[in-house]
């Protein structure tokens, strides 16, 4: 996900660039007539609009598809694994630390002071899901481990002066 | 029938007030951007300030920064609105000294009192210090933040009032009736409509910024009086998000009112334009929910309708004001200066800026990459390329010598560094993001270093650059409240 989103930001912001670039080059010799050129430029836009339309509301719709917070993630697949996480200032709190692999995990993620945020690294330390910690409400994050190894736990909101000190860790597999 | 004539416009010079924001602004941004660039050092491992100095440095660059760009577009805003609308001059010196105040207050309670809640003071960091901080401390810089917001309240109330009179309502600031009924060709100029349309959306998320600041310090001193962490987090991210948008519109008037200067072609308040500023101002105060995505304890729909908006969110930035301002420079022989190229450039800026930032919006995505470097990527790209580099424009403009004037090769490299920094320091986070490196750590693991080097350099050029433009800017300072042809005209085919 990560390589998509920066690949598809990569295009569009070269794409703007070519753009810039391209009516840079040609501002230098005047069109006296403003009008014509108007007309031109607004059908140019009509056209612009219905690409920029086309492309992006079916990638908008598209990326709703599989949502993190739909109960069906874990659904299907056996009973899920369950880790109840509190965050602390500054540590996490976990009634278990080991999952299986290829089994859905349920981690109901809620906080005993202030906002925190639970960042599941994978073993490339690569994100790989996240919640908010809250005090007051349980945010349930649904992912299944594909992969066994010892996957890094990040704080993933600020919560004082130790925040990037506020880290943990889950064994997936019987390490 | 829209007539594509240009009427010449005199341009006026800053009121002593415009100047004294626009000093203000040069000072402190330059400031924050050296905390900022100490930041990236101490990730970098190129300096070692330790945890407790890194957060305050943030919490200060967080709020110096909003509060500086918002200072900044204001002025811009007031220059021009006062062209068309009669302002107080008292109430806009009242908010510059209310800022102060403000920013005094803030000052004392991170330096003296080691406050470093984050200038986003999400609920219940403020008042749960772990020690850290006093309670005092805590409550000094909310109120520092309130009295700024109260100023900037005083400030929009008189805009509004300004409107109201001239145009006889805010939505025929808007242009509604050329919206939505035939347009007959008098619908208010571009900057009228972005005034109203910022100042409405100010308003509102002033007045929900400052409810919450005073729940959480009456919260301070008497914790039976509850709140709701959710809806504290949903109130500050609602404000937050309106007032930092709200600088790029503000700012945005320099493009609108400086470019057909020196292009001699009109900017258009036609029903296109018009309807993508009344979408805008709704668009702003609904898009919110995308900084709220990672709490799924919000309703579905809510979150959805945070996703949904940042995609329709861009079509007015890229297909209107980003497009209108290649429409105007094509083929218009436009006269390049610092002036007119900072100003084509911030609309780059923003434009790309707003790419990433889309992005980020997208809830898949969201999950993956939220809290990352790829925020501060994003954000920084259209505030400095885009916002600062208007501001940067502006500047420029007033205190350009005479409308022949040469730029020396000094300013010139400056634009350069300034562009290059900006992308290879927004860059850098945006990589780092993609990398997994989490926002807001005072130390990162080892292998995010070589991206916060490589920006730590770039931030470096970047300030460099800075430097030589508010140099300019202060050193011309008794050119730019003199009336007097600054753009230079467009070379004609006929000359």
């Amino acid at each position: 996900m990560q390589e998509t989103a920066w690949m598809v930001s990569l295009v569009l912001m070269l794409m703007i660039t070519f753009g810039v670039i391209f009516v840079a080059i040609n501002s230098h010799k005047r069109e006296e007539e403003y009008g014509p050129l108007v007309k031109r430029a607004y059908g140019f836009r009509t056209k612009l609009f219905w690409v920029v339309a086309l492309v992006f509301l079916p990638a908008m719709i598209f990326n709703l598809m599989d949502l993190p917070y739909d109960v069906s993630r874990a659904a299907g697949k056996g009973s899920p694994q369950v880790i109840n996480v509190t965050g602390h200032m500054w540590y996490w709190e976990m009634d278990r630390d080991q999952v299986n692999a290829g089994q859905p995990v349920e981690i109901h993620v809620t906080s005993a002071d202030v906002n925190h945020g639970f960042g599941i690294y994978d073993t490339d330390m690569r994100l790989v899901a996240q919640a908010q910690a809250m005090p007051g409400y349980t945010n349930v994050i649904r992912h299944t481990f594909n992969k066994e190894g010892t996957y890094k736990v990040l704080c993933m909101e600020y919560c004082g002066v130790a925040h990037h000190n506020m880290m943990t860790e889950i064994k997936v597999g019987n390490l | 029938m829209a007539s594509y004539t240009y009427t010449a416009t005199p341009d006026q010079g800053a009121k002593a007030g415009v100047l004294a924001y626009l000093v203000v602004s040069a000072v402190v941004l330059l400031l924050m951007m050296l905390f900022g660039l100490l930041m990236r050092m101490e990730q970098a491992q190129f300096i070692s300030i330790g945890g407790l100095w890194f957060y305050k440095l943030m919490t200060l660059h967080g709020a110096g920064m909003v509060g500086i760009v918002a200072l900044a577009g204001a002025s811009i805003m007031w220059h021009f609105l006062r062209q068309y609308v009669e302002l107080t001059t008292s109430i806009f010196i009242a908010n510059l000294v209310i800022f102060l105040i403000g920013v005094v207050m803030i000052l004392a309670s991170v330096l003296l009192g080691d406050f470093h809640a984050a200038w986003t003071f999400l609920f219940p960091l403020p008042g749960n210090s772990m020690g850290m901080w006093s309670q005092g401390a805590a409550a000094l810089f909310m109120g520092g933040l309130l009295v700024i917001g109260v100023g900037f309240v005083l400030l929009h109330l008189d805009i509004a009032r300004a409107i109201i009179k001239n145009y006889g309502g805010l939505g025929r600031g808007l242009g509604w009736p050329q919206l939505f009924g035939p347009d007959d060709g008098n619908a208010p100029p571009p900057a009228v409509v972005a005034s109203t349309m910022v100042t409405i959306v100010n308003l509102i998320g002033l007045v929900v910024g400052a409810s919450i600041l005073i729940m959480m310090l009456v919260n301070l001193y008497v914790p039976t009086f509850e709140i709701d962490a959710l809806l504290a987090k949903g109130m500050i991210y609602f404000f937050g998000h309106v007032f930092i948008n709200a600088v790029i519109y503000m700012a945005v008037i320099a493009v609108y009112e400086i470019l057909p200067r020196y292009t001699q072609r009109p900017w258009k308040s036609n029903k296109v334009f018009l309807a993508s500023w009344t979408a805008s101002t709704i668009m702003v105060m609904f898009i919110f929910p995308h900084h709220l995505l990672m709490d799924y304890a919000f309703p579905k729909w809510f979150l959805i309708m945070g996703h949904i908006i940042g995609y329709l969110n861009t079509f007015p930035i890229l297909i209107v004001t980003g497009y209108g301002a290649m429409m105007i420079v094509y083929r218009s022989g436009i006269r390049w200066d610092m002036c007119s190229r900072l100003l084509f450039v911030s609309l780059f800026g923003w434009a790309v800026g707003a790419m990433p930032a889309f992005i980020d919006g997208t809830i898949t995505v969201n999950y993956v990459m939220h809290n990352t470097l790829w925020v501060p990527g994003h954000f920084h790209t259209y505030l400095i390329l885009g916002m600062v580099a208007m501001v940067f424009g502006f500047m420029y403009y007033l205190g350009k010598p005479d409308e022949n004037a040469k730029d020396s090769p000094i300013d010139i490299a400056a634009f350069w560094g300034f562009v290059v920094g900006t992308m290879g320091f927004t860059m850098s986070f945006l990589y780092g993001g993609k990398e997994g490196a989490a926002r807001r750590y005072a130390e990162h693991l080892p292998e995010w270093i070589p991206y916060d080097r490589l920006g730590s350099y770039f931030a470096a050029l970047l300030i460099a650059s800075v430097l030589v433009f508010i140099f300019r800017f202060l050193t011309r300072l008794g050119l730019a409240g003199r009336d007097y042809q600054r753009a230079s005209l467009a070379r004609s085919i006929a000359t």
